[in-house]
């Protein structure tokens, strides 16, 4: 069942509770600061109210050292703050190693979920427990946003791009999923459920009703279908490069410029290939805009993912075996 | 009406300054901050064409091989001589030369009309060559040989932006040209004065804007690359 | 100041004023005088923000009930994008510059007018026409991208009156750009003769810092709505990733000008609590220079943060702590404005009229609004709460909480000298009591709410926030009310109202030397000023005076 209390949302992962507890600071300051404020007005107030019209108090011009003072400590408060926040962010912004990667692509007004073996949802995503979750998020049409509050983690989902949040689920349960970013008429409607299960009911439901077909190996049949190993020979020998070893790995460009093999740069290396001209190698690669569905770049990507695991041939892919 | 009056109404001096000097400076001032708004509001449109440029430059430069540099070079050309004439208009009224402050703001406008119609030429060659984004958008040819290597998706940014940059900078014009039209009958009916002469310089500072932001388009949409 | 008398005031012939110096229409509409063209803009933004408030009212209402209890969800989506809108473009942003600056500012500076008064005029017809555009739009279906309008939503899906909006906003935005230049250039070159910069008014520095931002921020909206509209009309990618085109660069686009907007819509506020406080203590401000220089220095910083509002878009994690940096460092001047105000409080002499009172309730809440943007402005609780109903409560505590209280405290306290009249206290201070309640009931649950994870902007939302919903739309009713009761008691003191002297308040500054309400030429001599500001130090009681000139 979904719970909420009163005013705050579940803590349901690794996270929630460092987060609760800066916001909980934070509400503690604005407290304190609030009824400072308003107590010290209000004292004012009717200490010094004007007892007969002709009352004319001195002239105060001011002091530097209050000046000083309450520009010192709302600094050095803020500068806590900050370094507390962005600490905390910076932790939480990279996916442990090992995480489970599974596919979210958003569109006006689902989710469509993809796990990398195979089995699909919409609305719903099934996760264990207790184990780094990464989404590689991207949109079909306008920009949503996957909110989870109970995990406190939130991210855009854009078009032609990817995003990608993680999570460790440390309850078992259902947990609220919103779209957090205006994307039409039922914006509202487009929310779902992430179901976070034991390890062991996790497997079960992975194992009843999958299509038997994993991301990784629909994405090798993408990649047979469309003519890829035409060119990209996995040996190195092709006129285009292996992609043994490469994911995640950095590549350079006949510009001169060198990007890291993720899925932002694999995306536009497949879709517009122009932009993305690989040192070494004759720019001759079409372009993939249009052809492909966000699923088939999905499934893709899963599998140039497995490919990046292994080890480049021995003809280094960089050099370039092809004839240019 | 008082001579104090009489001698305002003849100077020119608005009734909400103190004297002529006060009215200068804010004139000046006025028309010098409006001119940063004009750089900023071209600024957003720069910004955004210089993130596009770097994000797919093979494709502006496909882009802008497209344009004839022959004709964005005579408009060059045309427009600086455009500020000559009004910088010389401005001081023919300065010196109070009635008939010379006209023929110089004539002349601006007969050039600034040669610059619209050369522009409208050029226009009309992208419909020719079916490069206008939106409205009739299939390159086909050589100029799809052109912009192919960049990504023809990517040429059409090109266009959007040559488009919108010139098509602002032509609107800035006309209105300029209705500002150059307004002074010739005000200068005519003798107006101006070698001590009243501010809305001549006004509409001139906001000329020479028209103008830089010319200089500063003709190399960004033009010259793309170079190859002369 | 006196409560009014029950009988209307005997008929005496008013001295030749602004007001009375011409009648009909063509005096209103074809003025070039700043004090009537205040009025022209009084009234209209009058209207839009009765526009804007009808559409919250209808939120509010439909939001009662989860499914939502009111409309069709595309019509909830077209309602609140439209309240931003008028409430944004049309309400706040003008509101304290086009109607008090215009005023004001001459006669403050000790001048006949504004430096452009047609220019003024301009402004205020360009400020129509955006508005008729926008109004246009409303009624012709609608608009239902949110105002802040990201692509590739309004460019490419949407197929509401996107364009219709974009140009209302668009001419708009030049009578916000004109009027900035006509208070810079008054301000640098018409002060009288003594009046250094400072011993001006911390009005005048507060609409001056603001005129800085509408004059640098404006065109940069103007561009990008220009290039949303193109997106829109011709089918083309700027923003729309088919073409290669970016989304977010429209969001680094629009929010360039819109977070200094939130600067515009609250530094002018701020600068008429600076005169109220003062006034109604009888002291002069604690910490002159500071108050001013911290003007200058949100409006400069400003500029500087724009990228808080992306910090869960995706993008560079290194960029986000820059833009949280700096978005810490803007909230210290703002701070240190509440710690001047509340200073100059301290051994003076404080009545409790309505202007005070409007004054000290906008330091509450702008203290509660601007500390609730420390959560936004920390990374990691950002990402939490960014897209949520903390977001909305935090901008209504500022927005509505501080500008509008602002706003109205400065109506109260220069009424007298805009109308000739005073309005009767007491429904005054109850007036401000109820605003200031019915205030908090509507938008503190929806920190709560936020927090919980309710999302903004959704037309129906789980049960579970159905309580906190119905709480804040109770408390919608009483902030309603507590706005309808100025209205008619302002219109009502226009005819009954006592009559009111140059100074009802004893308040320093050149426009309480001159009539109320002051002769069309602001003054019968320009003034020499020769002391500083705020010297409310002990001197005789000033007689109430003749009104100068005729």
């Amino acid at each position: 069942m979904i719970q909420t209390l009163p005013f705050q949302p579940e803590q349901a992962s690794t996270i929630a509770k460092s987060v609760d507890d800066l916001y909980f600071f934070l509400t503690a300051i604005t407290l304190f600061f609030t009824a400072l404020i308003f107590s010290i007005i209000f004292y004012f107030m009717l200490k010094y109210r004007r007892r007969s019209p002709d009352e004319r108090p001195q002239a105060i011009e001011g002091s530097l050292p209050l000046e000083v003072l309450w520009t010192a400590v709302p600094t050095v408060l803020v500068a806590l703050i900050f370094v507390w926040g962005s600490t905390l962010y910076f932790r939480n912004s990279e996916a442990p190693k090992g995480s489970l990667e599974i596919f979210v692509t958003g569109k006006q007004w689902m989710w469509k979920v993809e796990h990398p073996e195979g089995q699909r949802e919409i609305n719903e995503l099934h996760v264990p427990l207790g184990r780094p979750v990464k989404l590689t998020m991207t949109s079909e049409d306008v920009i949503h946003d996957f909110f989870v509050p109970a995990f406190r983690v939130k991210k855009d989902v854009l078009p032609g791009r990817y995003t990608s949040l993680w999570f460790e689920a440390t309850k078992v349960g259902s947990f609220h999923l919103f779209c957090a970013q205006y994307c039409g008429a039922f914006h509202a409607g487009m929310i779902g459920t992430i179901i976070v299960q034991t390890p062991e009911e996790y497997e079960s439901w992975l194992a009843g009703g999958a299509p038997g077909e994993s991301m990784e190996q629909a994405g090798a049949k993408v990649f047979q279908a469309n003519g890829c190993p035409t060119c990209h020979v996995a040996d190195g020998t092709g006129l285009g490069p292996s992609f043994l070893g490469v994911y995640g790995n950095p590549v350079k460009l006949t510009n001169g410029q060198t990007f890291t093999a993720d899925d932002a740069f694999l995306r536009e290396c497949i879709l517009q290939p122009a932009t993305r001209r690989v040192a070494g190698f004759a720019p001759i690669m079409p372009p993939f805009q249009g052809q492909l569905t966000e699923e088939q770049l999905n499934n893709l990507l899963a599998y140039l993912r497995a490919l990046g695991k292994a080890a480049p041939p021995a003809k280094a892919a960089a050099a370039g075996g092809g004839k240019s | 009406m008082t001579d104090v009056e009489a001698q305002a109404q003849h100077t020119g001096l608005a009734h909400q300054f103190q004297d002529l000097e006060q009215q200068q400076e804010a004139d000046a001032l006025g028309i010098w901050l409006f001119l940063v708004t004009e750089i900023m509001f071209f600024g957003g449109l720069f910004a955004s064409y210089a993130i596009y440029r770097w994000l797919y430059f093979a494709a502006f430069e496909g882009g802008s091989h497209i344009l004839d540099v022959r004709l964005g070079a005579t408009n060059t050309m045309v427009l600086l001589g455009s500020s000559l004439t009004m910088a010389l208009s401005v001081r023919s009224a300065q010196t109070g030369s009635r008939r010379a402050t006209v023929a110089f703001l004539i002349a601006t406008m007969v050039l600034g009309g040669i610059f619209l119609g050369i522009k409208g030429v050029e226009y009309n060659q992208k419909f020719v060559e079916h490069v206008v984004p939106g409205l009739d958008w299939a390159p086909e040819g050589e100029t799809l040989a052109r912009l192919a290597p960049g990504g023809v998706e990517h040429g059409e940014m090109y266009f959007i932006f040559y488009f919108a940059m010139t098509g602002l900078h032509a609107l800035h014009m006309i209105i300029g040209m209705g500002l150059l039209l307004w002074l010739v009958v005000r200068a005519r009916k003798g107006a101006f004065t070698a001590h009243y002469f501010a809305p001549v310089e006004v509409v001139g500072l906001y000329w020479h804007f028209v103008d830089i932001v010319w200089i500063f388009l003709f190399p960004l949409l033009y010259l793309i690359g170079g190859r002369y | 100041m006196s409560t009014a008398t029950l009988e209307p005031q005997p008929r005496v012939r008013a001295p030749l004023n602004y007001l009375n110096a011409d009648y009909g229409w063509r005096s209103w509409l074809f003025t070039v005088d700043h004090k009537r063209i205040a009025l022209l803009y009084l009234v209209s933004i009058t209207f839009f923000f009765v526009i804007g408030g009808s559409f919250a009212v209808l939120m509010r209402i439909h939001l009662t009930e989860p499914q939502g209890a009111l409309v069709q969800p595309e019509t909830y989506n077209k309602l609140f994008t439209l309240h931003g809108i008028v409430m944004i473009f049309f309400f706040l942003i003008p509101s304290i510059p086009a109607v008090l600056g215009n005023f004001l500012v001459p006669l403050m500076v000790g001048a006949r007018d504004l430096a452009f008064p047609r220019l003024n005029l301009l402004s205020w017809y360009i400020y129509m026409v955006g508005g008729m555009f926008t109004l246009y739009s409303a009624v012709a279906g609608g608009v239902d991208t949110g105002w802040t309008f990201y692509t590739p939503y309004s460019s490419t899906y949407s197929n509401t009156q996107v364009t219709a909006v974009a140009i209302g906003v668009f001419i708009t935005g030049f009578s916000s750009i004109l009027t900035g230049l006509n208070f810079i250039v008054t301000i640098h070159k018409m002060r009288a003769p003594g009046l250094t910069w400072f011993r001006m008014p911390l009005f005048l520095w507060s609409i001056y810092a603001t005129s800085i931002i509408m004059v640098l921020g404006t065109p940069v909206l103007a561009i990008t709505i220009f290039l949303l509209a193109l997106e829109h009309l011709f089918h083309v990618g700027i923003f729309s990733p088919a073409l290669g085109g970016d989304p977010l660069l429209f969001q680094h686009l629009f929010w360039f000008y819109s977070h200094p907007a939130v600067y515009i819509m609250i530094l002018p506020a701020m600068g008429v609590v600076s005169e109220i406080i003062p006034c109604f203590s009888r002291k002069r401000i604690f910490g002159y220079k500071i108050v001013a220089f911290s003007s200058v220095a949100i409006a400069v910083l400003g500029f500087l943060v724009w990228g808080h509002h992306m910090f869960v878009t995706g993008q560079s994690v290194y960029a986000g702590l820059i833009f949280s940096m700096l978005s810490f460092l803007v909230a210290i001047p703002s701070a240190i404005k509440v710690f001047n105000w509340t200073a100059t409080l301290y051994k003076g002499s404080i009545s409790y009229d309505a202007p005070m009172l409007y004054a000290l309730g906008f330091i509450g809440l702008f203290t509660m609004g601007g500390l609730t943007g420390l959560f936004l402005a920390a990374l990691a609780t950002d990402v939490h709460l960014n897209g949520t109903y903390f977001i909305v409560a935090h901008f209504h505590y500022i927005m509505v909480g501080g500008a509008v209280m602002g706003y109205l405290g400065g109506i109260h306290f220069w009424w007298p000298k805009i109308s000739g009249r005073k309005y009767p206290n007491g429904w005054a201070a109850l007036a401000a009591a109820i605003i200031f309640i019915g205030f908090n009931l509507t938008f503190f649950p929806q920190f709560v709410l936020g927090y919980l994870g309710m999302p903004r902007r959704y037309a129906f939302y789980p049960p579970e926030f159905q309580v906190l919903n119905v709480m804040s739309s109770a408390g919608a009713t009483v902030l309603g009310v507590g706005y309808l009761i100025p209205l008619i008691y302002l219109i009502w003191s226009m005819r009954y109202g006592p009559i009111a002297e140059p100074n009802p308040w004893g308040a320093t500054g050149l426009e309480w030397k001159t009539a109320s309400p002051p002769p069309t030429e602001n003054f019968a001599e320009i003034p020499v000023v020769d002391e500083e500001a705020y010297d409310y130090a002990p001197k005789p009681i000033a007689q109430p005076q003749e009104a100068p000139g005729d």
